[in-house]
């Protein structure tokens, strides 16, 4: 365990890097932080001079070396854009991404599950080809389209739900949080089940294929021979065994959906990173884009780790399989 | 005797399972026809459109704004107006046939760079194929459209530091394609370098290696054909990808710009208007794209199936 560990570890370093040498090529070289820090009227001289005094004439592995230890304490300069200090603004709107990725994933979960297991235990069901019909729509369908429809139906039409924003917020030191007022709890849930819906369907697919193949081998057979209850088989000894890919999956999703979260943010104009993001693609705002795609990298790269240490924690199999191994 | 031959041909394809699977199949069957009849009806667009949606002289902002035919309109502009009095007939027409150009080519590039980075990967081996899956592995960490973002914000700050000598609305289509091709390669390099892996040991490359065959004849003529396969399916499914992909970025408004817009962009105009509910400068759009998309989507499933015996 501890070699598969340390492996996973090193390759998470490798992508950290690769994604971290980007960021430094966006900030340095596609962008010029001397021009964005200096007026139209600097010499050249004074130009150069500040160029000297930042340190941008050291040789590259040094600026590296510099540029990481800086993004490590959170310090990616100043916006070209506003002029404000990356970090700062960052960290103002990261709250908002998390909590929609997070409540948007666990809809996705808590929906998707239930979908998965009725149409896994009656495959052949009205129901649940409707629910296979609904899920290929919902993975066809961009996910800015399905925002645009939920606006028009709930928003538009019916006029229950607002169209933007986050609602009235609460701020509790510095982390800005929608969940204790009503309208914040409303403004989330058009943007939370565009963003899940995706999620959703995927989890109701896996879910639906892992029963239906759990169903099938002998220990269930085995079970129902007994006459346990049809209850404790489905959820007890089924749907237990079906979890390990489920959890794979929401656990890598998790990242993917605080990418995503770029487009619905922007459709229902949510004030998170993922906006500020594509706010900053259009600008050429370089210090952000770099900033964000560190950001994303250790996020993704961190949930990945996580995912690796919880199939340890819930597929016995891996501790026994370790065991054997090291028995003999 | 030609024709003999076409009829020959057109038997051999009437009988095969393919073709059975698809005739069978009657979601596919209706994904095929709305697919060629969007396909037509956008190569035909100069012929058939009221006029050309990229020629802002064509425009009357008198007529801005007019709602559809079954939305009280007139049928001087069938599906109405947007706000710079373009027909949103004839812009739905090139927009789709926009989204399908960007699709086909993006698609290409990332076939042509995929297949030829799987093939030196599979078959040179070593540090260059550790280094090039490595690349593969990062990039497949993100989501191809965070990539194509990314890409396409360089491009800008590269416009914007005087290195590229262009107006960004100018070179919008090769960069929106370029973005794409560069976030989509691994998958097919991937499915290249496994095939190579496996046939590159087998004895018909060995018999061909000792008569003397080039290496570079033996790639592409026996190896590469078996990988055919899987790619054609990856690139299928890759191209309703692509599509939503572009009009995702035209959407944010990063993709194509309003003088040349695309689905995306279209669907990202009529946006400002919904809540004053000017709602047909979205819709229609976007009934298109969902329609395009779909129907794509079917086809690239059931290709998968058909062509892959194993999952049936």
């Amino acid at each position: 365990m501890v070699a598969f560990l340390l492996r996973r570890l090193f390759q998470a370093v490798i992508v950290m890097l690769t994604v971290a040498l980007v960021a430094f090529v966006l900030f340095n070289y596609v962008g010029d932080p001397i021009n964005a820090m200096v007026g139209q009227d600097t010499s050249i001289q004074d130009r150069e001079k500040l160029r000297q005094d930042l340190g941008l004439n050291d040789p590259i592995p040094v600026r590296f070396a510099r540029f990481v230890a800086n993004a490590a304490q959170g310090n990616f300069g100043l916006s070209f854009r506003t002029a404000e200090p990356v970090g700062r603004m960052i960290l103002e709107r990261l709250p908002a991404t998390l909590e929609l990725s997070i409540v948007a994933a666990l809809f996705a979960l808590l929906v998707g599950v239930p979908m998965g297991v009725y149409s896994g235990l009656h495959p052949k069901s009205v129901g649940s080809r409707l629910l296979q019909a609904v899920s290929l729509i919902g993975i066809s369908l961009p996910t800015f389209l399905i925002g645009i429809l939920l606006i028009l139906i709930f928003a538009v039409g019916m006029g229950l739900l607002p169209s933007f924003g986050r609602g009235d917020v609460v701020n509790l030191g510095g982390w800005t949080t929608g969940f204790f007022t009503a309208s914040g709890l409303k403004a989330l849930i058009m943007p939370a089940v565009t963003l899940g819906l995706f999620q959703l369907t995927l989890i109701m697919r896996i879910v639906r294929s892992e029963m239906l193949e759990v169903l099938r081998t002998d220990y269930i057979k085995f079970a129902r021979a007994r006459g346990l209850k049809a209850r404790a088989i489905n959820f007890g000894h089924a749907l237990k065994n079906t979890l390990v890919p489920v959890i794979t999956i929401t656990g890598l999703q998790l990242g993917q959906l605080i990418a995503f979260a770029i487009i619905t943010e922007t459709v229902f104009s949510w004030p998170g990173v993922g906006q500020l993001f594509v706010t900053s693609v259009s600008a050429a705002d370089m210090p952000v884009m770099s900033a964000y795609l560190a950001l994303i990298g250790f996020l993704f790269v961190s949930i990945n780790l996580l995912v690796d240490l919880l199939y340890f924690a819930i597929d016995p199999r891996l501790r026994t399989a370790q065991a054997a191994a090291k028995a003999s | 005797m030609a024709l003999g031959g076409i009829a020959r041909a057109w038997r051999s394809v009437v009988t095969s399972d393919v073709y059975y699977s698809f005739r069978s199949s009657k979601v596919t069957v209706a994904a095929a026809i709305v697919t060629v009849i969007i396909f037509a009806a956008c190569f035909a667009a100069p012929l058939i459109a009221i006029q050309d949606p990229y020629d802002p002289a064509n425009f009357d902002l008198g007529v801005a704004m007019r709602p559809p035919v079954f939305w009280g309109g007139d049928w001087d502009f069938p599906l109405g107006t947007d706000d710079q009095g373009r027909d949103m007939y004839s812009a739905i027409l090139y927009g789709t046939r926009l989204s399908i150009i960007v699709g086909f080519a993006s698609v290409l590039l990332a076939m042509a760079l995929g297949v030829t980075i799987g093939i030196v990967s599979g078959y040179v081996g070593g540090a260059t194929d550790a280094a090039l899956m490595r690349a593969a592995d990062v990039q497949l960490t993100f989501p191809a459209f965070l990539i194509a973002l990314t890409l396409d914000g360089v491009v800008r700050g590269l416009i914007a530091n005087k290195v590229l000598p262009f107006d960004h609305d100018a070179i919008a289509l090769p960069v929106i394609v370029l973005s794409l091709g560069l976030s989509f390669w691994p998958q097919y390099a991937r499915t290249v370098r496994g095939t190579v892996l496996v046939e590159r040991t087998k004895d018909y490359v060995n018999a061909a290696r000792i008569i003397g065959v080039r290496p570079w004849r033996i790639l592409w003529r026996h190896i590469l054909p078996n990988a055919m396969g899987p790619v054609l399916v990856i690139a299928t499914i890759n191209l309703a990808v692509a599509i939503i992909t572009e009009a995702t970025l035209s959407f944010l408004g990063v993709g194509m710009p309003k003088t040349q817009p695309s689905l995306g962009t279209l669907i990202q105009i009529g946006n400002d208007y919904l809540s004053s509910g000017d709602l047909w400068i979205t819709v229609s759009p976007g009934i298109m794209l969902a329609l395009l998309v779909l129907a794509v989507n079917l086809l690239g499933d059931w290709l998968r199936d058909a062509l892959n015996p194993k999952l049936r």
